[in-house]
């Protein structure tokens, strides 16, 4: 079953483009990797699936809707969790703060969504409730299974989540995304910036995260990591794919035609 | 001993200020957002009792309970609708909207209220006292600290104990990532608008019974409310109180000498601790 995808997906910062027709998909239980160098289009292609950038509503599907009008905060509560790159915790949040956010807003919980499904109901407008229907965001994932997962967050979690090291803060990134319980884990570029041993813990917990039912995209400039834990690889270069398939089946000059642009 | 009473009233009066001064600080502290406006949302919620008591011929702190949820409704659309189009990177267009709004505020309550000076009769209650020892306090002005503290303790125990209070600050790191968590941030602004609204209705109470208002009072309690908030460390609510005394204990010290002295008094003070603490008494972190 495909989970997500995107069908002829642009997206612009103003003038620039910086997408040019991606055409992607994620099927259930798999986990793909987005390689490709900066500037290709990568984390855009993140901005525009989680709705920080807003496209036309039938460039991205999820489940089969049309998702790519909708705001963040209405493509989260149906089941599209994030790892921002940079970790992005909030730095007035402890480390139990940080992953108790990720779990609180759940369809229903919000008030400020009743209202405006009701609104919704009486002008005709399109209802937040209807549109995060089917993802009630309660699952495997609580701070207990996080814990599990992350043994030193327990330890830590009276700290501000920014006193943490560059891999802890990782992990509460992605505890952070997993407490809503997703289908769909978006990881941006979890490995920058940190040293090998820690890459290595955080990718331990991968197998884990893919039993509790998340399908799984990883972006990453680490090829070898990413060919590693991937299904399938698309690589990206300057706002387009220009290679996918399964990592068995691809060489390394295809992907260093790919990445660079070049026949090797 | 005339001193101790001296610095106990302007110790209560403080409290004043610091009711003044919590809706500020609250919005500030989540938002950015600078509401010049904000003593002239007091004077309205003022006039709101007013004719409350009027109409229904409620006791004050009765009609303040009616027009808390008014006042709460107001806010809530008011940043909906108005402010929230203000906010970005740019703080200029909430200083020029919110100066507006002040303006408007001011002329609409002139063209309906005219200029005449107003007050909230709270009967007795008015003039009651009580002695501590050989100093007497009035039981308005101990009301009005009372409530300034509790305020201050509900607003700090919504902001660190509630799921509410983590979507405030998480907004104010950082609101696009807070969208990532399902938390919509002009809903949040609108909330926090909402609820500075209910402690400006408290203000509001206390303003209209301790003295005379008229239309034009709200930019000068503006400038004390400021000067509590950037005295007690932008952020910090127990900051704003300390911040809120030191400006009233200024004040009727400076009274106690020279009577013309008062207001003076109190910008004085603000000044010195500008210059010796330029971030406050008490700044928030980094």
């Amino acid at each position: 079953m495909v989970l997500l995808e995107t069908h002829g997906l642009t997206a612009r910062y103003g003038d620039f483009q910086a997408l040019f027709g991606v055409d992607a998909r994620l099927e259930a239980g798999e986990t793909v990797a987005i390689i490709g160098a900066n500037g290709a289009g990568k984390t855009t292609l993140m901005r525009s699936i989680t709705g920080v950038l807003r496209n036309a509503a039938e460039q991205i599907r999820h489940k089969g809707v049309e998702i790519g009008h909708l705001p963040a905060d209405t493509i989260m509560k149906r089941g599209i969790a994030m790892v921002p790159e940079g970790r992005k915790l909030f730095p007035s949040l402890s480390v139990e703060e940080n992953l108790i956010i990720g779990g609180q807003n759940k369809r229903g919980r919000d008030l400020g969504d009743r209202i405006d499904s009701m609104i919704a109901r009486l002008t005709g407008a399109p209802d937040p409730m209807e549109l995060s229907a089917g993802h009630d965001g309660v699952g495997y994932w609580t701070l207990e299974t996080i814990y599990d997962l992350f043994p030193i967050l327990k330890e830590r979690r009276h700290s501000p989540g920014t006193a943490l090291s560059g891999g802890q803060q990782q992990m509460v990134a992605i505890g952070r995304a997993l407490m809503s319980n997703p289908d769909v884990l978006l990881c941006d570029e979890i490995s920058l910036g940190l040293a090998p041993v820690v890459i290595r813990d955080i990718y331990a917990a991968l197998p884990k995260i893919r039993e509790s039912g998340a399908s799984v995209i990883v972006v990453e400039q680490d090829i070898g990591q990413a060919m590693a834990v991937a299904d399938r690889v698309y690589c990206m270069m300057e706002g387009r794919v220009t290679l996918q398939g399964r990592p068995s089946d691809i060489s390394r000059d295809d992907i260093h035609a790919a990445y660079f642009g070049e026949a090797a | 001993m005339i001193w101790v009473d001296t610095i106990l009233q302007g110790v209560l009066l403080g409290g004043l200020y610091a009711l003044f001064a919590a809706g500020l600080s609250l919005v500030f502290g989540i938002m950015r957002l600078v509401n010049l406006a904000h003593g002239d949302l007091i004077v309205f919620g003022a006039y709101l009792i007013l004719i409350v008591v009027s109409v229904l011929g409620l006791h004050p702190f009765l009609a303040a309970f009616i027009a808390a949820p008014v006042m709460f409704v107001f806010g809530w659309v008011l940043q909906k609708a108005v402010l929230n189009r203000t906010l970005g990177d740019d703080i200029l267009p909430p200083l020029l909207v919110t100066f507006g709004l002040s303006i408007v505020i001011q002329n609409g309550l002139l063209e309906a209220f005219s200029a005449d000076s107003q007050r909230i009769s709270m009967g007795p209650l008015e003039t009651a006292s009580v002695s501590i020892g050989p100093i007497s306090a009035g039981v308005l002005p101990l009301l009005t600290f009372g409530s300034a503290v509790l305020v201050i303790v509900a607003l700090n125990r919504l902001f660190y104990r509630t799921a509410i209070g983590r979507a405030f600050r998480a907004t104010s790191d950082d609101p696009t990532t807070a969208s990532l968590m399902g938390i919509r941030p002009d809903r949040v602004f609108a909330t926090a608008t909402a609820i500075a609204m209910l402690v400006v209705t408290i203000a509001a109470l206390y303003l209209g019974t301790r003295a005379n208002f008229d239309p034009n009072v709200g930019p000068a309690r503006l400038i004390y409310a400021f000067e509590a908030v950037i005295i007690g460390g932008l952020g910090s609510l127990w900051g704003t109180l300390a911040g809120g005394i030191i400006i009233g204990v200024a004040q009727t010290v400076g009274a106690a000498i020279n009577p013309e002295w008062q207001i003076l008094a109190g910008h004085v003070a603000f000044l010195v601790v500008l210059l010796v603490r330029p971030r406050g008494l008490f700044p928030r972190g980094n």
